[in-house]
């Protein structure tokens, strides 16, 4: 249970694939344009998260150690190209919107970090709740900044949303404010790195907070005056 | 014959922070003021606005920062930038995109790297560049001159157009924008770039009402004040020379140069050094002294780079006007400049060179 309770701590917060290891930048910067976007990437790179561990580790003693990264990254592959045609078939203007980013998961080295790091060497139930976990980790940062550039850029969130969840879902777009001018460097790829260098230094900020409430009061030791007291 | 001794440190700082940085104020202040009699009263308000939150938000991240807010803003700084940017931005841009101008220019480029003195970029000009790549129409909605105006407008309908988008008769911004000939006008470089692109010779370019002195009216004043207060800050010794001097000698070559290899094509160099925000730049801009180049060899070098890149930027660039750009791309390879440009210290022998 406590292993369990690590992975989770891991990979949302102290380990956090996009906050703290800073992989996966290149999804992140650029299709956090929107909530939706956001999210339809994160819940796509959790699923090839969740399997490729799996995967990796049910084979992992079958693996050579010498040709073990091509092996990974032929089975990430294998999990992107599935995923990739289930978003072509059923959210079809999502997989649009996304268009390259989702054969790019690939890529993405937050998965063969942990593929090599983790599953590669742990059992199978550990190394597919580490997937979830990381993978879950990655796509609270992607919505965060996805939603924040979109209020700012947009002055709406949830647009898109009937992309991923079906028509039902239009109604779930809330206009904040309308505006003449649109505030474009959010949207733009600037307002992703600015955006995700003030998310880093709150994380950051919030985890000096943490250590300071928590801190042990330091031993103080008295010190035996040997000397007279100087006037 | 009497010796005077002195101890350490013998060479003096001549003027405070404060006092350099109010010294540039009142120097860009005739430009200013031309700029206002030329333009409206917008930029004055538009000054206000920019000051107030500039330094509200120096004190509020200063605060944050647990530093001697006072102190910091009492150097003036903040308010000097304000006032570049207020002479920057268009006249009635609505008063937030000004307050978002403020936080780039103070909040981001200037405190999240360090506060005075560590700032990589030029913080004025970081705000402009974001101002106009977020808000293109609004960035480039520059007023005509008062003199061609359709409708002219007074300081209470500049601060309502500024706060609310209208005047109290029901004029909007566009409305106000449009000359006395029924079309709307851009600045002179803008008109010169788009006319250009258009097909159009620099002669039917530059027939246009407002082109009735050569430069753009008001635009050839402006920067004759700016100049004049440039050459004030030089005569005492705020700036230095080196920096003003490399980058119109580049301009009037690389201009010069184009514009003889194809005068129907590039306008003369001296219309880009009279029109746009060049002695403004020239002086005021490119001179920061924690931004731009700190040795005498690197000045050269670095204002005739903002030279080229102005000429380069507004002939074959995007945007009419280019000494933002050029100056924040400059920025960048200031401390490349500054490595091979570090002067020989007194009693080394410079490398390379036998005794």
């Amino acid at each position: 249970m406590s292993e369990l309770k690590t992975l989770s701590w891991q990979g949302l917060w102290k380990n956090n694939p996009a906050l703290v290891q800073l992989l996966g930048l290149c999804p992140l910067l650029a299709v956090t344009g929107s909530f939706i976007n956001g999210l339809g990437l994160g819940l796509a790179t959790t699923a090839v998260l969740i399997g490729s561990n799996t995967t990796v580790s049910l084979v992992r003693n079958l693996v050579p150690n010498e040709v073990r990264i091509p092996i990974f990254v032929m089975v990430i592959a294998a999990f992107v190209t599935v995923i990739q045609l289930l978003m072509n078939a059923y959210t079809y203007n999502l997989y649009l919107a996304l268009g390259i980013f989702i054969p790019l998961i690939v890529t993405n080295c937050a998965i063969i970090g942990r593929a090599e790091a983790y599953a590669s060497k742990n059992p199978v139930g550990h190394a597919a709740f580490d997937g979830l976990m990381m993978g879950i980790g990655f796509t609270l940062v992607l919505v965060t900044l996805g939603a924040l550039r979109e209020i700012l850029g947009n002055g709406t969130l949830f647009s898109g949303a009937e992309t991923l969840f079906g028509d039902w879902a239009l109604s779930l777009k809330l206009t904040l404010f309308v505006t003449e001018h649109k505030f474009l460097l959010a949207i733009l790829p600037p307002g992703a790195f600015i955006g995700m260098g003030l998310l880093i230094a709150l994380k950051n900020y919030l985890d000096k907070r943490f250590e300071q409430l928590h801190k042990q009061p330091a031993k103080v030791v008295q010190r035996a005056r040997v000397t007279a007291e100087s006037q | 014959m009497s010796l005077r001794l002195a101890s350490s440190p013998h060479q003096h700082q001549q003027r405070s922070t404060a006092q350099l940085m109010r010294l540039v104020c009142y120097c860009a202040l005739p430009g200013f003021a031309l700029q206002c009699w030329f333009f409206g009263w917008g930029s004055l308000i538009q000054f206000a606005i920019a000051a107030v939150f500039a330094l509200g938000i120096e004190a509020a991240i200063l605060e944050i920062r647990k530093k001697d807010f006072e102190r910091a803003l009492a150097d003036g700084s903040a308010l000097l930038t304000a006032l570049l940017l207020a002479i920057c931005i268009p006249p009635l841009t609505p008063w937030w995109i000004t307050a978002i101008g403020a936080f780039f220019a103070i909040g981001i480029s200037k405190q999240l790297y360090g506060g005075l003195g560590f700032n990589l970029f030029n913080p004025a000009m970081v705000a402009y560049v974001t101002l106009l790549v977020s808000f293109p129409v609004a960035m480039t909605s520059w007023m005509p001159p008062v003199a061609l105006a359709e409708q002219g407008y007074d300081f209470f309908d500049a601060l309502r157009v500024i706060f609310t988008g209208f005047t109290a008769d029901g004029y909007s911004l566009s409305q106000l924008r449009m000359g006395a000939d029924g079309f709307t006008m851009a600045t002179p470089l803008d008109s010169v770039k788009t006319d250009i692109g258009l097909g159009l010779t620099l002669q039917e370019a530059t027939s246009k009402v407002q082109f009735a002195d050569g430069f753009g009216i008001g635009w050839l004043w402006i920067n004759l004040a700016y100049l004049t207060g440039g050459l004030l800050l030089l005569k005492l010794r705020a700036i230095k020379w080196q920096i003003p001097v490399s980058m119109l000698g580049a301009i009037l070559l690389v201009g010069g140069v184009i514009h003889l290899a194809s005068p129907d094509l590039f306008t003369s160099p001296w219309f880009h050094l009279l029109s746009g925000g060049t002695m403004l730049g020239a002086f005021f801009i490119a001179t920061d002294p924690v931004s731009a180049s700190t040795t005498d060899k690197g000045r050269l070098i670095f204002g005739a780079g903002i030279g080229v890149l102005v000429i380069v930027i507004r002939t074959w660039g995007g945007y009419p006007d280019a000494i933002a750009f050029a100056v924040v791309l400059m920025n960048m390879t200031v401390p490349l400049i500054d490595y091979y440009t570090r002067p020989r210290t007194y009693g080394y022998q410079s490398r390379g060179k036998k005794r």
